[in-house]
């Protein structure tokens, strides 16, 4: 895929072109407890992916008779953040947990594990921007890790309005001082949107700019997810 | 609850019997350890820590707060632990579970006690503000012995925390950002946990052993004071005099290969 980067839009605070993302790297595996895990770095975020299951669970009330339930639970570590973030859940984190569930589940073939459940941990290490994206992606890694049977990858990223331009990933300071974000994860075979949300001001052409940057964004960051399995197992995806 | 089969508590306690461990150690011999420092950039300190595949993330922030009444002119230290699911398919999320506030009060124990960081320099205005460090303990994947992975984490991380320098003008505290003190460390403690299985006593168990273990005890000494400052016995198991004085030597001998991994 070729990108014109050096076109007359100048650059952004960090050096990117409007349609650059942050340096990435993901790794498959970096768990031994886990039946799958994933790492990943994009700018200054850390986060690691953990998957259990498909099990047995003792919440009897969430297992469903004739498919498998998938559960997420998305924490940021106290020392993450610039000014220490308490332990445990709050409002954001427990929204978070939820759309990052409803964004992986499309994908995964849970008909196939009936009174069962999958249990996903996104571990906040460090935040810079962009995190629930971030993490929905290494979420997905180590689903497939896990050996879940999926009809596609996940992969998440962010267009926003930054200086009245439409630009994408954002960085923590972008988002800021940004005017509009709006994080997407789609499945990048069908291109199917599985997640959708956005904030601040955008015109309807803003909108589908951002929407489409959005999108080409997913697809480089799921080139890195299929390398990430790839050295993990040594095959063509 | 995890069930462990019968013929793996067997062969491990026969093995044990004949002086020998599941995975060729030693009695007396840790598994290998890896430190890196400097994790997390947001936090004033950090590490990680592996013991064999165990591993922890520490990190410090510091905030400014209020003295305790009765110790006016010294920082406040806080030791937090979450036993993440990601680290174990038993740990479930919710409240600290009573494992997680043992493990957060033991390793806080060793550092109070032994006073290795010197929190009088943590007063910035006596009675009025001091530094209150949050020291939060993040396990990520859980291969036993917890205890000494944690608190070499915390080591690391303390050894390697900076705080802004921070003065008291006009009822207010005033932090200079471009200039930073190395956190007071004045010392440092080797954590060490033992768990006995039938008439063996080894340390640095593996999960393989903490799974059966008949008792546990974990002991603190310091580098430089070469003092005992914590203590901890766990499991189900009375132990004789003799076993404890046996791994409080064995505690002291082994020290300084566990904390020649600091330097």
């Amino acid at each position: 895929m070729f990108f014109i980067t050096s076109n007359d839009r100048k650059l952004r605070d960090d050096g990117r072109a409007y349609n650059e993302i942050r340096p990435l790297k993901i790794e498959a595996g970096v768990l031994k407890r886990a039946d799958g895990s994933a790492y990943l770095e994009v700018g200054g975020n850390k986060i690691l992916a953990s998957v259990y299951g498909p099990r047995e669970s003792y919440i009897r009330r969430l297992l469903k008779p004739n498919t498998g339930v998938i559960r997420v639970r998305y924490n940021m570590a106290p020392f993450s953040v610039d000014d220490r973030k308490r332990p445990g859940p709050d409002r954001r984190s427990n929204e978070i947990s939820k759309i990052a569930a409803d964004a992986l589940r499309p994908a995964l073939m849970l008909e196939k594990f009936p009174r069962s459940m999958v249990d996903v941990s996104i571990e906040i290490i460090e935040a810079e921007g962009g995190t629930r994206c971030a993490g929905i992606t290494a979420a997905a890694v180590a689903l497939a890790d896990a050996g879940i049977p999926m009809k596609d990858i996940v992969v998440g990223c962010a267009a926003g309005k930054v200086n009245d331009e439409i630009v994408l990933d954002l960085s923590e300071k972008e988002d800021k001082e940004g005017q509009a974000d709006v994080p997407i994860a789609i499945m990048p075979r069908t291109g199917e949107i599985t997640l959708l949300q956005a904030d601040g001001n955008l015109t309807e052409e803003e909108f589908e700019e951002a929407l489409d940057l959005a999108i080409e964004g997913c697809k480089q960051i799921a080139e890195v997810q299929n390398e990430a399995l790839k050295k993990r197992y040594g095959v063509d995806l | 609850m995890k069930v462990v089969p019968e013929i793996s508590r067997r062969s491990i306690t026969r093995l044990i019997s004949e002086g020998k461990r599941v995975d060729g150690r030693s009695f007396d011999e840790r598994r290998d350890i890896f430190i890196e420092p400097n994790v997390i950039s947001k936090a004033e300190g950090s590490a990680r820590v592996k013991l064999g595949d165990t591993q922890v993330i520490v990190g410090v922030k510091p905030s400014i707060g209020e003295p305790f009444a009765d110790t006016p002119d010294v920082g406040v230290l806080m030791t937090n632990c979450e036993l993440l699911p990601m680290a174990a398919p038993e740990f479930e999320p919710g409240p600290p579970s009573p494992e997680s506030i043992e493990l957060a009060r033991v390793v806080d124990r060793g550092i109070r006690e032994s006073q290795l960081v010197d929190l009088e320099k943590l007063c910035i205005e006596e009675g009025k503000k001091v530094w209150m460090l949050f020291i939060d303990i993040h396990v990520i994947d859980y291969d036993g012995n917890l205890f000494d992975a944690a608190n070499l984490a915390v080591m690391a991380a303390l050894m390697n925390t900076k705080l802004p320098i921070a003065s008291y003008v006009d009822d207010e505290v005033v932090l200079d950002e471009e200039n930073f003190m190395e956190l007071p460390v004045r010392d440092k403690l080797a954590l060490s946990t033992f768990v006995k299985i039938g008439d063996g006593m080894v340390l640095d168990p593996s999960l393989d052993e903490e799974e059966i273990l008949d008792a546990r005890i974990t002991i603190g000494v310091t580098d430089k004071g070469n003092n005992i400052c914590s203590m901890q016995k766990g499991g189900d198991v009375p132990l004789t005099r003799d076993e404890i004085l046996d791994a409080v030597h064995m505690a002291f001998t082994t020290k300084d290969d566990l904390l020649r991994y600091l330097n």
